[in-house]
């Protein structure tokens, strides 16, 4: 039968070996770039399973977000600040001379179909990329995922953190709104603020004083291209190290400084962080869809004389704008020069001081805890009471500068004066981090003595003796409470059965003809 | 086969079928299974939803919700796809040190230093050169850069457009009159020509209030400032340069609804509260013939925020 010829369709797939089609490419992409060796490890790499390892994937896929509904929103975007006579549908503003970059922002909110979707859900991925990557470094931080050899991914994930926070506020910028406009006022003065260069680095970048006419293809340039290119090369660096230097992972069984316990890249983990995307995907459209944010038909457009009442910037902003709010007025004023300090400080010497230290950790803690071994099993965050006492402080102090940020809202909610508001912040913002670290420091150190700490409780049965006497004892674990994990093995490549296959020599059935 | 000798044997490990690491995590497989293909066609027909809403043109609450419900349904039926069906594992690979061997280290490190290092050794003034010539590269092109970014700043901050004489208009390039305003009313006001001038809008802008029938002296030295008891101040915040749009008339107040400083509006809007450093400087006014509101001078200090430069 084998030397007839038989041009079937299962004749050719004989042909094609054990791995029909799919194998046939692969060997083709191995005889050309030789792929075999590393896309089988790659396949192979272990991602651990516990949940926390997730938050940076939440920013990944916020980011993945920005990206497509940021496209969709260029193709209808006009970054110019001529000014135009509005005569879009949106009729409340029928008749304003509005800049181009306003006329533009409501014309694909409102005559482009989907445009406010896409608006508002570009919108909300912004402030949950920001977010998540604040979260994901909470992670990284209290469980000392940072430690050598990952310092390089630290810095670079904090540089990714700041990255995300100027562009979020170059595109917030953007749309041109009264709102927005204010904000860049706001920044001009900052920058205004830096003693000797101030006045020529915002000259520099508005070309001229404020407002000039150039900022917003200024900021539209840098926002859609220069800095998207920065945070894409940044984040293939920070994956591609994260793979290079494999994950960390939890203390536990079988858990060594020499492995890594999980579940495998294919078809396991791409299944789960796939869907992840489509999640991220669907709780940023559903936000966009029923949670209205920024709108900006509501504010009008900006006017260099106008202003509104009662608004806070996004949130990743708040802790400046709150800085901003308590710091005193101490004007520094000699010698001819000024240095509004009441700026300076709080926008850019505090700031500075917290990325920093936030570059510098790692180095600081290696220098005072003397500990330069490789790490890859992670601490518990009460294990390392300073540590993570002293992120808690910091955490703190930000806190409640964000808090800060609202001062006036606050005032007016709670019906007290500005004053008492003022007050009150500027004391909480200074003990903050005391309070914060202090209190920390001990639930670790309380954690430390508590065994099966983080394990569920289990009930005590208490029973009454024929004496009157009260006995408890603790109830057997619940069978579904029990931990009981297999020992890891290695991920398999070819998984046997039982069942009987025909005997064939190419592993093909032959049909009678 | 002679050409593969050189290869280390590589082994791959197996699995059988039974092994519990092979297992899906979820008791009941075919239940999850069937709860996952639920989720997956209500998604499917979410979808289908999605593309008649935006065929019709739908609100676009409706598009949002049905695509969201869509992604998140898919998102929810892979997570559990790979969670609950997939082999359960645990499964573990091993880490291999980065550190080289010595030799490696000490090769790596001779490279650099003696190979790259003597070349550079060697020919010193070569090296001083090319090193001179690429840093006065780097600083020749800032100029040029920089320089045609935007302008020096010289005295721009430090000025405004008013000027003795200048007529007090609002935005609509309307003069005003003694009589135009009452008692506790506010204006917006510009030098008059400047008034469609963004620039100008920002730079120029100026509140004014009429606090009282007569003459109004808010400070020692300013007794002829405002007539008729209108008063102006720079609009602009000293401290970081927003609208001070707010009036609290109660109070007799200026309010900056971005920092909330307060600026006293009687006593030559010193700062009372918030973090605004210096007063708004007022511009003195006069009356024409006619009774129109005019400037007396103009400012007598730099308006807005504070920078280095400022006097």
């Amino acid at each position: 039968m084998s030397d007839v010829a038989i041009n079937t369709k299962r004749e050719k797939k004989a042909q094609l070996g054990r791995y029909g089609k799919v194998g046939h490419v692969l060997n083709e992409m191995d005889d050309r770039l030789g792929v075999a060796k590393g896309g089988k490890t790659f396949m192979d790499k272990i991602f651990p399973d516990h949940w926390s390892f997730m938050l940076g994937e939440i920013a990944l896929y916020s980011f993945v977000i920005l990206m497509l509904t940021g496209i969709f929103l260029t193709l209808y975007y006009v970054p110019s600040q001529a000014v135009v006579l509005y005569k879009g549908s949106y009729l409340p503003l029928h008749g304003l001379h509005v800049t181009e970059a306003y006329a533009s922002s409501i014309n694909l909110t409102f005559a482009v179909r989907g445009g406010l979707l896409m608006r508002q859900m570009h919108h909300w991925a912004c402030d949950i990329f920001v977010g998540s990557i604040v979260v994901h470094m909470c992670r990284v931080f209290f469980t000392g995922a940072f430690r050598k050899p990952r310092e390089l991914n630290w810095s670079i994930g904090l540089t990714l953190l700041t990255l995300a926070i100027v562009n979020g506020f170059l595109g917030y910028s953007l749309p041109d709104d009264l709102v927005s406009g204010t904000g860049i006022r706001i920044a001009y003065s900052i920058i205004l603020s830096i003693p000797v260069v101030g006045t020529h680095v915002a000259f520099w970048l508005f070309g001229g004083n404020f407002p000039g006419t150039v900022i917003i293809s200024r900021f539209y340039i840098l926002h859609v291209l220069i800095i998207p290119l920065v945070i894409l090369g940044l984040v293939g660096g920070h994956l591609g190290l994260l793979v290079r230097q494999k994950h960390t992972q939890f203390k536990g069984e079988g858990r060594t400084e020499k492995n890594v316990v999980g579940s495998p890249m294919f078809p396991i983990f791409m299944a789960k962080t796939t869907g992840f995307l489509l999640l991220v995907g669907g709780v940023t459209a559903l936000l966009g869809a029923f949670a209205q944010i920024n709108p900006i038909w509501q504010f009008g457009p900006y006017d260099p004389e106008k202003i509104s009442y009662a608004v806070q910037p996004d949130w990743y902003m708040g802790f400046l704008d709150g800085a901003l709010r308590i710091f005193p007025a101490w004007s520094f004023h000699s010698f001819g020069y000024t240095i509004p300090l009441e700026v300076t400080i709080p926008a850019v010497v505090f700031p500075g001081i917290v990325f920093t230290l936030g570059y510098l950790w790692p180095t600081l803690e290696r220098k005072y805890t003397k500990d330069n071994e490789l790490h890859n099993l992670l601490d518990f965050p009460r294990d390392r009471p300073k540590r993570t006492a002293a992120g808690a402080g910091i955490l703190s102090m930000l806190f409640m500068l964000f808090i800060a940020s609202s001062t006036d809202v606050i005032a007016n909610f709670m019906h007290i004066s500005l004053n008492e508001v003022l007050l009150i912040m500027r004391v909480l913002v200074i003990i903050s981090p005391f309070v914060g670290y202090i209190v920390t420091y001990y639930i670790c150190k309380e954690l430390q003595g508590v065994d099966g700490a983080s394990q569920r409780k289990t009930p005590n049965i208490v029973t009454r003796t024929a004496t009157g006497e009260y006995v408890a004892v603790a109830a057997p674990k619940n069978v579904n409470d029990q931990h009981v994990e297999l020992e890891a093995v290695p991920v398999p490549n070819y998984v046997t059965s039982d069942e009987v296959v025909e005997a064939t020599t190419s592993g093909v059935r032959t049909v009678e003809r | 086969m002679s050409e593969h000798e050189h290869r280390t044997p590589v082994v791959f490990s197996t699995a059988h079928e039974n092994d519990p690491h092979m297992q899906p995590a979820a008791n009941n497989p075919d239940g999850m299974e069937r709860r996952i293909a639920l989720l997956f066609v209500v998604a499917f027909l979410l979808i289908v939803a999605f593309g008649y809403c935006y065929w019709v043109n739908a609100k676009a609450w409706t598009l949002g919700a049905t695509m969201g419900g869509a992604l998140f349904l898919l998102g929810v039926g892979l997570v559990a796809w790979g969670k609950y069906l997939m082999p359960k594992g645990p499964f573990v690979e091993e880490r291999h040190d980065f550190a080289s061997s010595d030799e490696e280290r000490e090769a790596f490190a001779a490279t650099i230093v003696e190979r790259g290092g003597g070349v550079v050794k060697r020919r010193p003034v070569l090296g001083g050169l090319l090193g001179a010539g690429l840093g006065a590269f780097s600083i020749a092109a800032l100029f040029p850069l920089l320089g045609s970014l935007g302008p020096r700043p010289k005295d721009t901050l430090d000025k405004t457009d008013w000027k003795a004489g200048d007529y007090l208009v609002d935005i609509t390039g309307r003069r005003y009159n003694v009589n135009d305003m009452a008692i506790g009313s506010i204006l917006t006001v510009f030098p008059e020509g400047k008034n469609d001038d963004p620039q100008a809008q920002n730079q120029d802008q100026v509140v004014l209030i009429r606090i009282s029938d007569s003459d109004f002296t808010t400070q020692k030295g300013r007794e002829n400032w405002g007539p008729s008891g209108y008063v102006a101040y720079s609009k602009l915040c000293t401290h970081l340069g927003c609208p001070v749009g707010l009036y609290e008339k109660k109070l007799q107040m200026l309010v900056c609804p971005c920092h909330q400083s307060m600026f006293d509006v009687r006593n030559g809007a010193i700062p009372n509260f918030g973090p605004a450093p210096r007063p708004l400087p007022q511009l003195p006014l006069k009356l024409d013939a006619n009774g129109y509101i005019l400037a007396r001078d103009g400012f007598n200090q730099p308006v807005g925020p504070g920078y280095w430069e400022r006097k």
